[in-house]
């Protein structure tokens, strides 16, 4: 470490100071501008600020004749059982493809960035048809089936990361002092690996309200969700009620965010991919 | 043997799924853009290229540039945290750079409509500062606000993966270029870098087909032409129930996107020879 003298640490500052502002500025401008609108009355050109501020759309939002709070706990339903039907497809893959000797290996990692890597807006709409005949278009099932498709890739390769994370020395250690092999999964491989498993639980809670198109073409208009809910607003040009939407989708998005590094360690993280 | 069975087993769950949900309708679509009435042919191709060319090209370049963009916001980001000496700058940067992260696109899509616009936060904020007449202020509700959402969306995803990629590297080596006066820009370059180049480009692919896919942003920001092949794609299920187009553009921008996950792949192998 270079020690530097006072003087020289002081003008180094103007750089920082500008450059983290700047910063700052590009990423909570955006955000700030959103809470103004969720908490605005009346705002029109060329006025800087809004004229009244006020909570009368935030009422209308959560009033009874209001589809807010259909949506919300439709949402946060479809996104509970997505990351319940992730963890139980991608915990016993995501163990396999870290531990045991798998022919394609590469390949079936791979095929797990299908739905990620190829443009998913034809297939919803295909799948939207396929499901149409089946009867589980317009149905949470329905949604909650797309909706763990797309998100698989996070459960599965992080899941794998956060496997092969685990020192294969202590499942040995396990196995030498008489443990069988669910009993050195369940109480050694698992526990170590559970941070790793949070965080894709959180990616795939998160891809799935995040998800717009796929429940666009599946699940609307049956299945209400916040995404459409914002989507109708704003294009119906009522920027208050698409900007609460908006910040009640934010709140469980910052809340993981911030603890998103607790359960996403380093050792798992430069894992992911390989 | 028996150890490749059961791990087999165990992996065909999860991949039956994306078997059954995605490979088999992306099939469909696939076959689909080749089915004209007479059966098999190119006329939906033909009307494709006749009326979404220009479409197909900005949205190549709007993707191309906002994973460059990505991929330099991200080893910048990445680069101080790892190489940053002065720990309060680095710990602010470190709370800083991921609020965008999670933030779901259609939410970024509602957050830059009113950020972005003419009388937005960012003009006036600009305004108020001297730095612009405020007579002048433009939208920039055009391809600048969609490459703006998806770099302020993206850039967060990446910086991370990249970042814990550079903290598990080894210090000793670039200790010692420090020790024998590299500047940190330098060990960045030639050091840090090429070591986590895999996550970097696993990031950045990743970015790259998200961003291929997006319908809300295009459409919240920029829905008039020229515009992307998404929000063509959507318009023309919903406005003519035209599926032989709407598959068509579907398996143009498929193909753009598999040269992306080609280049990944090249790589990989010549990794393994």
């Amino acid at each position: 470490m270079m020690r530097m003298s006072p003087l020289s640490l002081d003008l180094w500052w103007l750089p920082r100071a500008a450059s983290l502002g700047l910063l700052a500025f590009v990423i909570f401008g955006p955000l700030g501008n959103l809470l103004l609108w969720a908490f605005t009355e009346k705002w029109y050109y060329p006025h800087t600020l809004p004229l009244e501020y006020g909570l009368s759309f935030w009422s209308k939002v959560f009033s009874a004749r209001g589809n807010a709070l259909e949506s919300l706990s439709n949402s946060v339903l479809v996104a509970c059982l997505t990351v319940l039907l992730s963890l139980a497809l991608a915990v016993p893959a995501g163990y396999a493809l870290a531990r045991l000797k798998l022919p394609w290996r590469g390949a079936i990692l791979l095929a797990f960035l299908i739905p990620q890597a190829f443009p998913n807006l034809t297939v919803y709409v295909n799948i939207a048809r396929l499901f149409y005949q089946i009867g589980l278009n317009g149905t949470i099932l329905g949604v909650v089936i797309v909706h763990t498709t797309h998100g698989l890739v996070f459960a599965v390769w992080i899941a794998t990361a956060a496997f092969s994370a685990v020192d294969h020395e202590l499942e040995q250690a396990a196995r030498s002092i008489g443990a069988g092999p669910l009993r050195t999964f369940f109480d050694v491989t698992l526990p170590l690996a559970l941070p790793g498993l949070m965080a894709s639980a959180i990616f795939v809670f998160l891809e799935s309200l995040d998800e717009f198109t796929g429940s666009y073409f599946v699940g609307a208009p049956d299945v209400n969700m916040l995404p459409l809910l914002l989507y109708t607003a704003g294009s119906g040009g009522n920027y208050q009620i698409a900007s609460i939407t908006a910040v009640l989708l934010l709140i469980p998005s910052i809340g993981f965010m911030l603890f998103v590094e607790r359960f996403l360690k380093a050792d798992v993280l430069s894992r992911v991919g390989h | 043997m028996t150890t490749r069975l059961t791990g087999l087993l165990l992996v065909l769950p999860a991949l039956a799924m994306v078997l059954l949900f995605f490979i088999l309708p992306l099939s469909a679509s696939v076959i689909g853009a080749f089915e004209v009435e007479t059966g098999f042919g190119l006329a939906n191709f033909v009307k494709a290229f006749d009326f979404y060319s220009q479409d197909m090209l900005f949205t190549l370049v709007i993707v191309c540039l906002s994973t460059v963009l990505i991929g330099l916001l991200a080893i910048a980001i990445g680069g101080y945290l790892t190489l940053g000496e002065n720990p309060r700058a680095v710990a602010i940067l470190r709370n800083l750079y991921r609020w965008p992260m999670f933030i779901p696109f259609i939410v970024v899509g509602q957050v830059m409509r009113t950020f972005l616009a003419k009388n937005g936060l960012m003009n006036s904020t600009l305004a108020a500062s001297g730095l612009i007449d405020p007579a002048q202020a433009v939208s920039l509700l055009d391809w600048r606000g969609i490459v703006i959402a998806f770099v302020w969306k993206q850039t967060p995803f990446v910086a991370l993966l990249v970042a814990g990629s550079m903290a598990s590297l080894d210090r000793g080596t670039i200790e010692a270029a420090r020790n024998l006066g590299a500047s940190r820009l330098r060990i960045l370059v030639e050091i840090v870098v090429p070591q986590v180049a895999r996550t970097i480009m696993v990031g950045l692919i990743l970015s790259f087909v998200t961003m291929m896919s997006v319908l809300s942003v295009p459409l919240m920001i920029n829905a008039q032409s020229p515009t992307m092949l998404t929000a063509d794609i959507a318009f023309r299920i919903n406005a003519y129930g035209d599926y032989g187009t709407a598959n068509a553009l579907g398996t143009i921008s498929l193909v753009m996107s598999a040269a992306a996950a080609l280049i990944y792949l090249r790589m990989t192998l010549r990794e393994r020879s």
